[in-house]
């Protein structure tokens, strides 16, 4: 189910790095944390398979938007800080 | 640096060391904005990965996770390109495009 | 003696001779590589600014399909990642990093420049991003909110930058002269009063 622009979503608070080797482009500062969808960029193949030479299924990728100042406690309102994440690691907020 | 930049509670473990963004031990370094030319060795790294690419033999993805499986002393003390070389040689010996055997003979011919 | 801690220069060797031995690169073609990256220079990301700057047609397929309107001009695209663009406006500065590594518009570019890969300006662009700008001296006017883009995936992003006051009737070259890596990064605002840096490489 494609996410649309505008949804709102968290990123999930999931720690794979506590469960083997593994190879995660979320970066750990957007863990748990709720941003906006501002665009879908297209499928590719899922980088934490593909690092291991696993066959990789394609997956959506998104452009999310997070507010820069929520994530840190501080920084100049309005900064936003645009990350590309594969759905998987994003939940739709009602 | 006059600003304070506390650790937060996500960069603790579990984080991987490459996960950089943010993280307080680094807030605090200046950035050297001097250009700096690659060496020889740094363009022969780059340029053997992007055949290896070419050819199928390693991806970019396999590049990354090689890199950020060196331990993390190793990591900062060698140089941005010695890091992508033993990633390259870790990765090919983990396929099996070259044996341990094969690369000790060779780092030991003269 | 782990075999992957050996002198970094005998690896090289080392690896460099086995792959010639099975036949899978040689000597010949590494050096052939090396010189075609070679020929990768911000000079080429230039000349899209520039010509984004004056042709609107091409400005609107260099924010819709950075890969296409890079290939416009004659820049080789094929089998590399997807160019991604993002515009400056009056209001909006846009500022690109690979916290997790170093991933980077090498085609329209070249290879990245040395800060761009240190922990310094990895750490701090998502969470410090005006007090790096600061670095190369750049601060923002009032009023403009700064996007800090971390390329995580698949794509790699260039700033398109505000065209200079002072410049209309510009050739394409003269303006493209005007852009700087820095621009195309974030770190810095292209002036015509800006102070050149040293050479790209």
């Amino acid at each position: 189910m494609r996410l649309a622009s505008g949804t709102v979503v968290r990123v999930r608070d999931d720690w794979p790095e506590t469960r083997g080797p593994c190879h995660i482009r979320t970066p750990h500062y957007l863990r748990g944390e709720s941003g906006s969808v501002l665009r879908h960029l297209g499928d590719f193949p899922n980088p934490e398979e593909a690092a291991f030479a696993r066959p990789a299924p394609l997956c959506p990728l998104y452009h999310v938007r997070f507010d820069q100042p929520a994530l840190w406690g501080e920084g100049a309102p309005g900064d936003a800080v645009v990350v590309e994440l594969f759905g998987h690691w994003l939940e739709a907020t009602p | 640096m006059s600003q304070e930049f506390p650790p937060t509670p996500k960069e603790a473990t579990p984080r991987a060391m490459h996960d950089m963004g943010g993280v307080s031990k680094f807030m605090c370094l200046k950035v050297d904005t001097e250009p700096h030319a690659l060496s020889e060795f740094d363009k022969q790294v780059d340029a053997i990965r992007q055949i290896l690419g070419d050819r199928a033999l390693m991806s970019t993805d396999e590049l990354r996770r090689g890199i950020e499986a060196i331990p993390e002393a190793d990591y900062h003390r060698l140089s941005y390109y010695q890091r992508w070389l033993r990633s390259i040689a870790a990765t090919l010996l983990g396929k099996g495009v070259l044996t341990e055997a094969e690369l000790r003979a060779a780092l030991e011919a003269p | 003696m782990n075999l992957l801690e050996a002198d970094s220069d005998r690896l090289l060797a080392a690896v460099r001779a086995l792959l010639a031995a099975k036949g899978i690169m040689d000597a010949g073609e590494i050096a052939a590589r090396v010189r075609a990256t070679d020929e990768a220079t911000p000079a080429q990301g230039a000349r899209m600014v520039a010509k984004a700057w004056t042709d609107q047609a091409f400005c609107r397929l260099m924010l819709a399909d950075g890969t296409r309107a890079a290939e416009a001009l004659g820049i080789p695209m094929r089998g590399l990642p997807p160019l991604g663009v993002l515009a400056n406006t009056p209001d909006l500065h846009h500022l690109v990093v690979c916290t997790l590594c170093s991933c980077y518009p090498r085609a329209v570019l070249g290879y990245p420049p040395f800060w761009y890969k240190s922990a310094a300006y990895r750490a701090r662009a998502v969470r410090d991003p005006r007090g790096l700008l600061a670095e190369w001296g750049t601060v923002l006017p009032s009023g403009v909110t700064l996007t800090v883009v971390d390329s995580t995936a698949e794509y790699r992003w260039m700033v398109l930058p505000l065209r200079p006051a002072g410049t209309e009737g510009w050739s394409e070259p003269r303006l493209a002269a005007l852009v700087r890596e820095g621009d195309m990064i974030g770190v810095t605002i292209p002036a015509i009063s800006a102070t050149r840096s040293g050479p790209a490489c």
